[in-house]
């Protein structure tokens, strides 16, 4: 562990803006990246059973 | 040797949808523990283990998420042009698809890579933008990949906008090595490859063990955003066929 406090794992020297700032970029952009697929499935396969629904009730 | 069976049997199943999205479901969840694991544990060292840098002090923490969003960012290109090329020389429909699913991953690695890039350059540099040829060729690398996004866009016709989208990565593909080499062909700010296959890194093994962590985990990970992406897509597009029917009306 390089820090002795967590007030002075926040600060970093003065660099904690930076630090944190670009890590939570980072994360954001790669949570994004699984829930936005994720949700684009939920919302294909809505559609395409709505759409199943219609074409067996026109039969 | 056989002319027709020097490649695994696996490779040609791959151009099979269905059989890819089986694959992908059975392989997905490794992908995500393994991905997770090795975020968890390169980020958790990265921030609190690694030493400082002796003339950067903290901020070089930065590294360990930039550099492997850059490495990503390209890698992915090369994938995308590559499965664009098979699908336009084999008509392969799976290989568009896996082409179609890069682009968005990595035009947000890439905006990863610059705003990382750019929160770093604040105190290194004295400033969060130079036009300086690795930032430049990074920058239209971000351009390419929303060119190709716009073309997908653009065309209603799959098959029309995987081939236009298809040639636009394979022209682009020449930024890769100015990328890469930019460092070394020009003065520049960026400090040289942090990792190289044929010399020893500068850093000592406590300083690049953790980033070769994330570089793995971030790899993993974009195992497991590109396979959503590409099941998505086999999906949407394979939506007529009899077993994609099946697998809606059974859930």
């Amino acid at each position: 562990m390089q820090f002795e406090t967590i007030s002075e794992f926040i600060k970093m020297d003065g660099h904690g803006l930076y630090v944190w700032l670009s890590y939570a970029i980072g994360i954001s952009i790669l949570i994004g990246n699984l829930i936005l697929p994720l949700f684009t499935r939920k919302e294909l396969i809505k559609n395409l059973a709505r759409r199943l629904r219609r074409e067996n009730n026109a039969q | 040797m056989a002319g027709s069976n020097w490649l695994p049997r696996w490779f040609y199943q791959l151009a099979s949808p269905r059989w890819c999205y089986d694959i992908t479901g059975k392989l997905l969840p490794v992908f995500l523990i393994v991905a997770v694991l090795l975020l968890v544990i390169g980020l958790v060292w990265a921030l609190a283990f690694a030493p400082p840098d002796y003339q950067q002090g903290n901020s070089f923490r930065i590294m360990y998420i930039h550099v492997p969003s850059a490495i990503l960012a390209q890698s992915c290109y090369i994938l995308m042009a590559v499965a664009g090329a098979v699908g336009l020389i084999w008509k392969i429909k799976v290989a568009d698809m896996v082409a179609f699913a890069c682009a968005p991953i990595g035009a947000s690695i890439a905006v990863m890579a610059l705003a990382t890039g750019a929160i770093w350059g604040k105190p290194t540099w004295g400033s969060w933008w130079v036009w300086d040829a690795r930032l430049t060729s990074m920058l239209i690398l971000l351009f390419l990949y929303m060119g190709v996004m716009a073309l997908y866009a653009a065309m209603d016709n799959e098959t029309t906008a995987a081939k236009a989208a298809s040639v636009l990565s394979l022209v682009g593909l020449v930024n890769i090595p100015i990328i890469k080499y930019s460092v070394e062909w020009w003065n520049t700010l960026h400090q040289p490859a942090t990792f190289t296959l044929t010399e020893k890194p500068a850093m000592p093994v406590e300083m690049w063990l953790p980033l070769l962590v994330m570089v793995l985990g971030f790899y993993c990970f974009f195992g497991v955003s590109l396979m959503l992406r590409l099941r998505n897509e086999i999906i949407r597009r394979e939506r007529r066929s009899g077993w994609v029917r099946e697998l809606i009306t059974s859930r």
